[in-house]
């Protein structure tokens, strides 16, 4: 009865001969349609693999050429910056709008869902475009008391440069998600721990920073690293607003040389490093976070 | 110590408490039963202001829990955020334990004494080490709750609520979460509290526990408190028919 099973990397014990079906004697169940997707992908990556070694338009050697550029390592440096500064002030931001929308005082719950409705109806490229235009709607813009003296006073064409208008619209495009993202992860904390903080007497200040902060960050990151990944990917619009970010640079190289294809797989390779080097940072957060679950 | 009076609780239509009035003098061990819905695990909700009550008042020390009076004699609910002070002043042991759950268990001890007491760290460490060796649990104060059994976070939860150095220990059907060879190990627990004289209020299923550990048994049902008195009274000459027909069950059915 009890025979070697082919393949394996170390035979299990014999089961005794009784004539009673044993597990210790079972093979694998036959899965012939493993080895047909594997045909099938070893198929799919030979033809790309042919396809990147024989086309001459692919233009390996720009790709190689270009890739640590000076002016692509700028591009490259001002989209990190762009996506940090954002994702930093649409997070307080949206940190913000979402107390507010949790506030037990009406006027503040109202504002912050209208803001969530207008900041997230808008689509970003239409933000980008009406922010850096804001000089013509707003000519000069003030800071002091509502309709009375102002403080200080600025020309909102010196205000509003393609950096601040980018900044400006990319923070206001990502603040209703992180609001609405950090909603659910506060909301998600079962009650009870809450119960027993306030229980305890904890101040409240405590029960939200040291109990329902920490559980609900837990279920915050994972949507929050994916919003994070869209939004460096949504720098790449600012180039409308004549910024160079890694798609703006690589645009200013293939308009002189004519070069597009190798060009563009440049800014492509380096986006697939960001999100890459921004994945690894996600899960070694979550793994963090995730202690005593 | 702890004086209820008229306590009324309604959640939409349903009334979960009518009219209660109740008193623990400092020491007593109050055991609260009664059917499932019968209002009991509101009363200690109520008293700890985990629930808003609708009537009556709550009374701890002969201050008012959970209202202030304010110049012009109105009186004023407090928001849940201003009654740390009071509540502090009470433990609760939930019937799920609610241990948080992110923190180790030696924190869970010595979170609030730390946060809301001011204690210096190290001897709040120190007493939380104590009270962990108390419950029988010295050597798990690095373990995360969820490496616990039911009956070892239940005592864990023990701890963390005399952490704060209450008044009153209130219990809301502390083993009724529990597989039941488990119950044991929390029920000696609360024993050895007793035998201390804290001053608890107990809500349990378990009405052997009612007989040989309470000084008082209060009989709840459809909101109201029907019949209180010794265990042995209670247990031995039930005078409402209620109270009969609930002991029976369950006798029939241990």
């Amino acid at each position: 009865m009890s025979r070697p099973a082919p393949g394996a990397v170390k035979a299990p014990d014999p089961a005794p001969a009784t004539g009673v079906p044993d597990a210790r004697d079972s093979r694998p169940e036959r899965r012939p349609w493993l080895w047909v997707a594997w045909a099938v992908l070893v198929v799919l990556l030979a033809q790309l693999v042919a396809f990147v070694l024989r086309s001459d338009r692919l233009e390996l050697s720009v790709v190689g050429e270009y890739l640590f550029a000076e002016p692509i390592l700028d591009g490259l440096v001002t989209t990190i910056a762009l996506t940090a500064i954002a994702t930093v002030l649409g997070t307080v931001l949206g940190a913000l709008v979402c107390l507010a929308r949790l506030s037990s005082l009406a006027p503040l719950r109202y504002a912050a869902a209208a803001w969530i409705a207008v900041f997230r109806s808008v689509p970003p490229l239409v933000q980008l475009l009406f922010w850096f235009n804001l000089a013509y709607l707003v000519p000069v813009l003030s800071i002091g008391i509502p309709f009375g003296p102002s403080v200080g006073e600025w020309s909102a064409n010196d205000v509003i440069t393609p950096y601040t208008a980018a900044v400006i619209g990319l923070s206001l495009y990502n603040s209703p998600y992180s609001a609405e993202i950090i909603r659910s992860g506060l909301s998600a904390v079962p009650r009870g721990q809450l119960e027993a903080a306030s229980s305890l007497g904890l101040p409240a200040r405590d029960t939200f920073f040291r109990i329902r902060l920490p559980q609900a960050t837990r279920i915050i990151l994972p949507p929050m690293g994916s919003q994070v990944i869209s939004l460096l990917k949504g720098t790449s619009l600012v180039s409308v607003i004549a910024m160079t970010d890694l798609l703006g640079a690589a645009r200013e190289v293939y308009t002189r040389t004519f070069e597009v294809v190798p060009l563009l797989i440049v800014a492509i390779l380096w986006y697939i490093v960001l999100v890459a080097a921004l994945t690894a940072g996600q899960s070694w957060l979550e793994r963090r976070f995730s202690r005593g679950y | 110590m702890l004086r209820v009076r008229g306590l009324g609780k309604r959640f939409g239509d349903t009334v979960a408490l009518a009219d209660v009035d109740l008193d623990v003098a400092e020491g007593e061990v109050v055991v609260v039963i009664g059917p499932s819905g019968s209002g009991k695990s509101t009363l200690v909700r109520c008293i700890d202001l985990l629930e808003d009550i609708d009537a009556g008042s709550v009374e701890l020390d002969g201050e008012l829990l959970g209202f202030r009076v304010d110049r012009r004699g109105v009186l004023r609910r407090l928001p849940a955020r201003r009654t740390a002070p009071q509540r502090r002043r009470m433990g609760m042991v939930f019937q799920s334990f609610n241990l948080f759950a992110h923190l180790t268990v030696e924190r869970n001890v010595w979170e609030a004494p730390v946060r809301a007491l001011g204690e210096p760290l190290a001897e709040a460490r120190a007493r939380a080490h104590q009270l962990l060796e108390r419950v029988g649990l010295g050597h798990k104060g690095d373990a995360y709750p969820v490496q616990l059994s039911g009956g070892q976070q239940q005592r864990v939860a023990i701890a963390r609520a005399l952490a704060v150095r209450p008044r009153l220990m209130l219990f809301d059907e502390p083993t009724s979460a529990l597989d039941p060879e488990l119950v044991g190990e929390v029920l000696a627990v609360m024993e050895s509290l007793a035998q201390e004289r804290t001053t608890m209020v107990v809500v349990t299923h378990e009405l052997q526990f009612a007989r040989e550990v309470a000084t008082r048994v209060v009989f709840m049902d459809a909101g109201r408190v029907v019949e209180q008195g010794t265990p042995d009274e209670v247990f031995g000459n039930p005078r409402t028919e209620r109270l009969q027909t609930f002991l029976q069950r369950f006798s029939a059915a241990s």
